[in-house]
């Protein structure tokens, strides 16, 4: 049985058809890519997944059990964790307390046990706090010792990327949707990106959907890929197969080029 | 992880994968070593609660020192307004909510505390019981006014709530027949509502007329608790996610974090905090009138919120500990004199760059006003019968003109020409803005002294909506407010 499942899931804004009657299937350990022109629906599609959005028909599973809509913290609880590709880290809190809030799908400490620092909220806190410094810990120096407790305003943007994929392991997930994890990075920190997806699969044990547009970093991670135009699939399977598919390929660089090829 | 040591890198530079920028982050710091760093890192080292424990001793102190009863009341009204603002900041400050309805919650305290405890309806609670109870009430009470505005945000919110307040403020008024049933006591309010009673004693709101002390010692308790248990939940999750939501709803959304839930529970505890304050203001006045839980007061309890600084619990109490002491000094003539001089010159000192400029501005000002004086006194000296008083207010009346005949009409050219000389002043080049600034402050100087002076209490307000623009324009966070970036 899959890990994540979309069986027929459309969602239409207006007379727009964003997703149309799309089927996809994530396993669990594996890594797989969503690619597609822009407005091809790929937010669209991680929006849905997420409790964003409610399908307008469709369902949504995970691990067999529908998520189709229920609300995104819900959704985040069950294990579904992500990345945006705008980035929305909470700017004004340090860099310690956007992973440490992550926490609290997971955490139990009410506010009255809060206000009155029982043993067990305590001992919560720290075992939060000792997340937290794992969870930075997997990206190397970068975002420990005195950037702990810097605002994350004071990040640069690939430390900020960075801090949004230990924020979203923060919530313990099963799989992670990482929205365009290496858009606006240098060639030196994409490869970099290319190779910690890879370890957050090996070492993190988590299973991942990823949109990219970078086909170095697409090639480098995807055990599959998937192609998607206008909110329709166009293309599965391996990089190699994907990328000389004609459909896909007239699906970015348009028909007269795909003819002339 | 090992720890970077920012020595040593120095001449290699860092390796490869190594972050400069964190490596050697000590060598940047702007302040060098020495004892004022040390000082600066001691004080900075210095808990929260050691802070507290100073300032509820220093306050706990005051009747020692002040036998004055109405002092110890003032004293004991700003622990009022200290719990107020801190209810307030978890609304605004943390669930980043727009609540135009609070004070409405601090009335629903007092009202019900004089339901339960007066003869109105001859129901006697003990303190022990009604106290709490009324905080449930509050509690209740707002998580059912966050249930159907739970979705709004900002303006929206801001409405319902405004909506809310008026609401209070209607039921309270028109409550004296409600089918026939008195429950408010109306535009007339509810009278002789008990005292605190606790223990089987009660504490007696005065002692032969003065005012009992044991209620500031009450009221100084209950700021301690509540500033205790408000700090620990915004050092828990839920503080986490209030802070979290405020950033990017969203993404909090996203990330695990109810935020809906967390939006009422927000509204909830603000309420709770108001209604309990409630209780205090209503065992110590004895009587509970609607017009107390209206306007200015809510933009009273906002001054101190956004002067101290929203979002920071030490901000908000400062700022309590401001206005509301000035706010009390701004109704007796002479006090107000004073404070608006010193606002005036500390106002120029804040906003000048140059000194120089400044001081001959200032001289300019001083020599325009008597040869102004000397003038008028020479043409007629009905223009300089002001009252003649020893001290400040004497040299006051040599300097600036009252020309008491012409009252009538003076008020409305005074303060329109002075609206007209600071907007001039905002356009104009800074040469000229030199030169006009010395009339500008002349003509101040006159407004107050002929215009606000006789009308205490809008000019009370007017001074409060002076500063706000003025901290506003120097300070965007309050005075202890945490600098927020909004766009990055």
């Amino acid at each position: 049985m899959p890990l994540l499942e979309l069986q027929g899931v459309s969602l239409a804004f207006g007379g727009l058809r964003v997703v149309d009657g799309l089927d996809l299937h994530v396993d669990e350990g594996e890594i797989v890519s969503v690619i597609g022109p822009n407005g091809a629906g790929k937010t669209t599609l991680f929006n849905l997944i997420t409790g964003i959005y409610r399908p307008d028909a469709g369902d949504i599973k995970l691990d067999g059990e529908s998520i189709a809509g229920l609300q995104p913290h819900v959704i985040s609880r069950r294990g579904i964790s992500r990345t945006f590709q705008t980035l929305r880290l909470f700017l004004n809190m340090s860099v310690k307390d956007n992973v440490m809030a992550a926490a609290y799908g997971h955490t139990r400490a009410g506010v009255f046990r809060s206000m009155l620092r029982t043993p067990g909220m305590r001992r919560e806190e720290r075992e939060i706090e000792q997340l937290a410094q794992e969870r930075l810990a997997f990206f190397g120096k970068r975002l420990m010792g005195y950037r702990w407790e810097q605002p994350a305003y004071s990040l640069s943007y690939a430390n900020r990327r960075r801090l949004e994929i230990a924020r979203a392991t923060a919530t313990n997930p099963r799989i992670l949707l990482l929205d365009e994890p290496a858009a606006g990075m240098n060639p030196a920190e994409t490869h970099e990106m290319t190779e910690l997806i890879a370890e957050l699969r090996d070492a993190g044990g988590y299973t991942i959907l990823v949109i990219e547009h970078d086909m170095h970093v697409v090639e480098g991670i995807s055990d599959r890929v998937v192609a998607l135009d206008h909110g329709v699939k166009i293309a599965e399977g391996s990089f190699e197969a994907v990328a000389t598919n004609e459909k896909v390929v007239e699906a970015y660089l348009g028909l007269q080029t795909a003819a002339t090829k | 992880m090992t720890d970077s040591t920012p020595h040593g890198l120095h001449d290699s530079g860092p390796a490869v994968g190594q972050d400069e920028w964190v490596a050697r982050h000590a060598e940047r710091r702007l302040m060098p070593e020495g004892p004022l760093r040390t000082l600066e890192d001691r004080v900075r080292r210095i808990p929260w609660w050691a802070w507290l424990t100073l300032f509820v001793a220093a306050f706990a102190l005051l009747p020692a020192f002040e036998q004055s009863g109405y002092v110890r009341r003032v004293a004991f009204d700003t622990v009022l307004y200290m719990l107020l603002a801190l209810g307030l900041n978890v609304v605004v400050g943390w669930g980043g909510l727009l609540d135009l309805g609070f004070v409405a919650f601090y009335g629903i305290g007092a009202y019900t505390y004089a339901l339960l405890d007066s003869d109105k309806f001859g129901i006697h609670f003990p303190t022990v019981v009604s106290v709490p109870l009324i905080v449930l009430v509050g509690a209740v009470v707002g998580l059912l006014l966050g249930l159907p505005s739970r979705r709004l945000t900002g303006d929206y919110l801001a409405i319902v709530t405004l909506f809310f307040l008026q609401l209070f403020q209607t039921a309270t008024t028109n409550g004296d027949s409600i089918g026939g049933h008195n429950i408010t006591g109306g535009p007339n309010g509810i009278l002789r509502i008990d005292p605190f009673h606790i223990f089987g004693h009660n504490l007696v709101v005065q002692h032969e007329g003065v005012f009992a002390v044991s209620y500031l010692y009450i009221a100084l308790a209950a700021f301690v608790i509540v500033f205790v248990a408000l700090r620990f939940v915004n050092l828990s999750r839920t503080g986490r996610a209030w802070r979290s939501q405020r950033e990017d709803g969203l993404a909090a959304e996203a990330m695990g974090m109810p935020v809906n839930w967390l939006k009422l529970l927000s509204f909830a505890f603000g309420a709770a905090v108001a209604a309990f304050t409630g209780t205090l203001f209503a065992a110590l006045n004895a009587s509970v009138f609607p017009l107390t839980f209206y306007f200015v007061l809510l933009i009273t309890v906002y001054t101190m919120v956004i002067l101290g600084g929203s979002g920071s619990q030490p901000g908000v109490v400062a700022g309590a500990l401001i206005i509301s002491p000035l706010l009390e000094m701004l109704r007796d003539a002479s006090k107000s004199r004073v404070i608006f001089f010193l606002a005036l010159v500390g106002g120029l000192l804040l906003f000048s760059r140059r000194s120089r400029a400044l001081g001959i501005v200032g001289l300019a000002t001083l020599a325009f006003g008597f040869a102004v004086h000397a003038i008028c006194a020479a043409i007629d000296p009905a223009w300089v019968t002001g009252e003649h008083q020893p001290g400040f207010a004497g040299t006051v009346a040599h300097w600036v003109v009252v020309p008491a005949h012409l009252a009538r009409w003076i008020t409305p050219v005074s303060y329109i020409g002075l609206i007209a000389l600071v907007l001039l002043l905002t356009v104009v080049r800074r040469s000229i803005r030199l030169v006009l600034l010395v009339p500008t402050l002349y003509l101040t100087a006159f407004v107050w002294e002929n215009v606000m002076l006789s009308k205490p209490e809008p000019a009370r307000y007017i001074i409060l909506g002076v500063i706000l623009i003025a901290l506003m324009i120097l300070r965007p966070n309050g005075l202890l407010g945490e600098r927020r970036v909004e766009i990055v």
